[in-house]
């Protein structure tokens, strides 16, 4: 195949040519960049958060009135939430993995230390806390319940053992052996001892730079007379528990408001909206894009086909078979793609750039873009085959016709 | 002749309705992409209070640790503590002035077939309303008195009075909060904001709180604030030793009415930091600050990068789009050589035609602009559906309705150049021939 007579009709619709050869460039450069961002998405929504998320909920409870007990309201409650059937674990937390507000504190190596060694979130947890959660102990021993402190938000001092994830602890302590050692989370108050380490917890800050680093600690800080739980329920039946919870709580105690009774997979829906809906937003960006490009090379193809009815006619006359025609109409699309992803490479990672420049996105990985390439060029060339079949059966004859 | 063209231009883009639809589809699809993100972004990053939005001053006081600054790129904590606030309501040196925090308290109506329920209060000073001017539908703010006072005010929003008083004028009636009897002062009518710009610690895109009560009250009744808080060294133990920490947990506005009023109080601040400076505290370089609200806004980049990266892809689709209708336009009046010839033949002048085929794009464009008005709202719905903070920003108004049908037009008519003055370059005379 001859591509230097298709390369001189071409030379003669350069407009064309250049229009359909920019849609492909553009649209190279767009979709291996909104593809790259919806991959990055995925990968951040499909971080494992460390904790029972399918069996889990959580809620909360406000009393009212200044006379308002906090501590045996919460010792009735769990005893409640504990023996209702159907839940293996509750505990008095104040934050979840997700819910993106909580309570962080940096950790020191040194007391007086000027600036602290690693950020981390607490999670304020009574003995079944580890249980509630379900995440999973590695190291050590669970607390036990003579270690739960009550304070208030106005107390002061951290318990003297903390449960920390793995991350922090390597963080800590890059040689290993961080059970056992002494850490402070208040640089002025006594330090706390590292008796467990559990797999994963991230913090309830799924942006946060310190997301695998979390601090278990035996506590029960009200927040004024608001306290949150977090229940387990056995297998299969967290629906049943949370249909039921919210009645027996009140009925138990009706000087309050039970509200916000929440499944983990929800916080988990919630904290992750805004990703999922730039995912979706994108990945419809990208299929308007797809078809448009498709839409635009038939309608340009058939164009010429249309303009060059009798030209096909002639050489089929000559004795060009209707393969040949197909092929011409094919190579034609190939080089305009061609040219266009050609253009599009450049763009694509120019594209790239600013991104990176104004929003710190990460670098495109190379190989988007020779995948970008076989997928338009596939996308072109099933895009053409229409016209191109079309123009293959023009009949030998139209070269006889005048007009 | 301007009739006359377009009914040229309709029975040609009737003879060949593929291709127009997929010039249409293409102009409507580029349009409804582009305009959805602008609309998002445009009413995401619009001024809210444009009368007084260069007046409003938000306060930033760099009381942070010398060890490391509150913010990585060195700018002040975005909230103030509890003691300098109280000192700058204290010395009262702006036009109006106001402090406040976020509270959530239990509500106990005294009609018995409403459920208690948990309600989300700000806690200011009545210098707020005449600040942020909330429409009030029944009464009005407490006064400067009842901040003194530490009164047991309230004033409540629209829901929650239909909620309490299923709207009726509720001012005098008492509403209990967690024990605690409040007289309503005044009802607040709808409230609508974009952004909740008074207070954007919390998320930029929350309704306003359903009530208001004085600053004074809820630091009198010890009620924390449920928006964040942040310390760089721990507080002393007890409620007195928080309110006098070096944690900030509050928002201050003040209302400064000229450029020569702005440059007083910022010397102002300069110098009460410098004196608090004597008592040993702000450690670091001296660093007070006093954006305006559009720039508190873009400081606070209440325009979030994915809105901003959708509005620019939404855009590059438009480019795509409109390349793809004059690709398809000069394939169409490329066809129509014939025709042009013959009326040129006939006498018409290049004016003539290129009147005409413009206005045969034209037609494309509104039909286009129509459509892509129609699916621009249906992508309106849809970034209501994915973004459930966002309902008060995704929707159109009409100047953005303007716009997309004039973008709509100024598009077709640009795709619709290049191909129209090809068309008209067409020599009469090799058309004619046989």
């Amino acid at each position: 195949m001859e591509i230097r007579p298709i390369f001189s009709a071409l030379m003669r619709s350069k407009v064309s040519m250049i229009l359909i050869g920019l849609q492909v460039a553009l649209t190279l450069a767009i979709v291996c960049n909104a593809l790259f961002i919806i991959s990055e998405r995925l990968d951040r929504m499909n971080r494992p958060s460390g904790m029972n998320e399918t069996d889990t909920f959580w809620l909360g409870s406000t009393g009212f009135g200044q006379n308002f007990d906090a501590k045996s309201v919460q010792q009735a409650d769990l005893q409640l939430l504990r023996s209702l059937p159907g839940v293996a674990a509750a505990t008095s937390v104040i934050s979840v993995p997700m819910s993106q507000g909580g309570w962080s504190t940096g950790v020191s190596l040194q007391p007086n230390q000027r600036t602290s060694t690693a950020s981390t979130a607490m999670y304020m947890v009574d003995a079944q806390g580890l249980s509630a959660y379900g995440v999973k102990l590695v190291e050590g021993r669970d607390f036990k319940p003579e270690e739960v402190v009550f304070r208030s938000m106005n107390d002061r001092g951290i318990p003297v053992s903390v449960i920390i994830t793995r991350a922090l602890a390597d963080r800590l302590f890059p040689e290993g052996g961080a059970l056992g050692k002494q850490v402070y989370y208040d640089n002025e108050g006594p330090p706390s001892t590292i008796v467990g380490i559990v797999e994963r917890a991230q913090t309830p800050w799924l942006s946060a730079d310190f997301i695998e680093n979390s601090t278990f600690v035996p506590a029960f800080i009200p927040y004024g007379s608001f306290t949150r739980y977090l229940v387990r329920a056995e297998p299969g039946r967290r629906d049943e528990v949370m249909k039921v919870v919210e009645q027996k709580m009140i009925e138990a105690n009706p000087s309050r408001i039970i509200g916000r009774v929440r499944t983990i997979e929800q916080v988990r829906v919630d904290g992750y909206a805004g990703d999922r809906a730039m995912a979706i937003i994108l990945g419809a960006v990208i299929v308007a894009l797809l078809g448009i490009t498709a839409l635009g090379i038939v309608g340009m193809a058939s164009f010429w086909v249309a303009q060059r009815t009798k030209q096909i006619g002639t050489r089929r006359a000559l004795g060009a078979t209707k393969f040949d025609i197909l092929r011409y109409f094919q190579t034609e699309n190939f080089i305009i793609t061609t040219m266009g992803l050609l253009a599009g490479g450049v763009l694509a990672y120019a594209l790239s750039l600013w991104l990176m420049h104004s929003f710190q996105s990460p670098r495109l990985p190379w190989y988007y873009v020779p995948v970008g390439f076989v997928c338009l060029w596939a996308l072109g060339q099933l895009a053409v085959l229409g016209p191109a079949l079309r123009a293959s059966r023009v009949p030998p004859a139209v070269a006889t016709r005048s007009v | 002749m301007f009739t006359y063209y377009l009914q040229l231009g309709l029975r040609s883009l009737k003879r060949n309705p593929i291709l127009t639809a997929l010039m249409v589809a293409g102009i409507a699809l580029g349009i409804a992409a582009s305009m959805t993100t602008l609309t998002v972004m445009h009413l995401m990053g619009s001024d809210p209070i444009p009368w007084k939005s260069d007046k409003l001053h938000y306060v930033q006081l760099d009381n942070w640790s010398p060890d490391e600054a509150a913010n990585d790129d060195g700018s002040p904590p975005d909230q103030v503590t509890y003691r300098d606030a109280l000192a700058l309501m204290e010395a009262a040196k702006a036009d109006k002035q106001a402090a406040m925090f976020k509270v959530s308290l239990p509500v106990q109506p005294e009609n018995p077939e409403v459920k208690p329920f948990q309600s989300l209060l700000r806690a200011t000073y009545s210098d707020f309303f005449g600040m942020f001017e909330p429409p009030f539908k029944y009464g009005g703010p407490w006064d400067r008195r009842q901040d003194a006072e530490h009164a047991r005010v309230v004033v409540l929003g629209r829901d929650a009075n239909e909620k309490l008083f299923g709207g009726q004028d509720s001012v005098g009636k008492s509403v209990r909060m967690n024990g605690v009897d409040y007289t309503v002062t005044g009802v607040l009518d709808d409230w609508k904001l974009r952004s909740k710009y008074y207070d954007l610690t919390t998320g930029a895109f929350s309704d306003p709180e359903e009530m208001f009560l004085p600053f004074t009250t809820a630091v009198d009744l010890k009620q924390r604030a449920t928006g964040n808080n942040s310390c760089w060294k721990a507080p002393g133990a007890g409620w007195e030793a928080y309110l006098d920490s070096d944690c900030v947990w509050v928002q201050m506005w003040v209302q400064l009415d000229s450029p020569a009023r702005l440059a007083e109080y910022k010397a102002f601040l300069d110098s009460y930091v410098n004196e608090q400076k004597k008592l040993g505290r702000f450690p670091r370089p001296l660093n007070n600050r006093l954006p305006d609200v559009k720039e508190w806004m873009r400081d606070q980049r209440v325009v979030s990068g994915d809105v901003q990266v959708q509005t620019g892809l939404g855009f590059a689709f438009l480019v795509v789009c409109l390349v793809n209708t004059i690709g398809l336009l000069l394939a169409k009046f490329t066809r129509k050589a014939g025709e042009v010839g013959l009326r040129r033949a006939l006498g018409a002048s290049r004016r003539e035609v290129f009147k005409q085929f413009l206005i045969e794009s034209g037609v494309i464009g509104v039909s286009g602009g129509v459509l892509g008005l129609l699916l621009t709202a249906l992508g309106l719905v849809a970034v209501r559906a994915l973004y459930a903070q966002y309902k008060s920003v995704a929707s159109l108004d009409w100047m953005m309705v303007a716009t997309t049908i004039v973008l709509a037009i100024v598009s077709a008519v640009l795709a619709g150049l290049y191909p129209t003055w090809r068309a008209c370059r067409v020599q009469p005379a090799a058309q004619l021939k046989l």
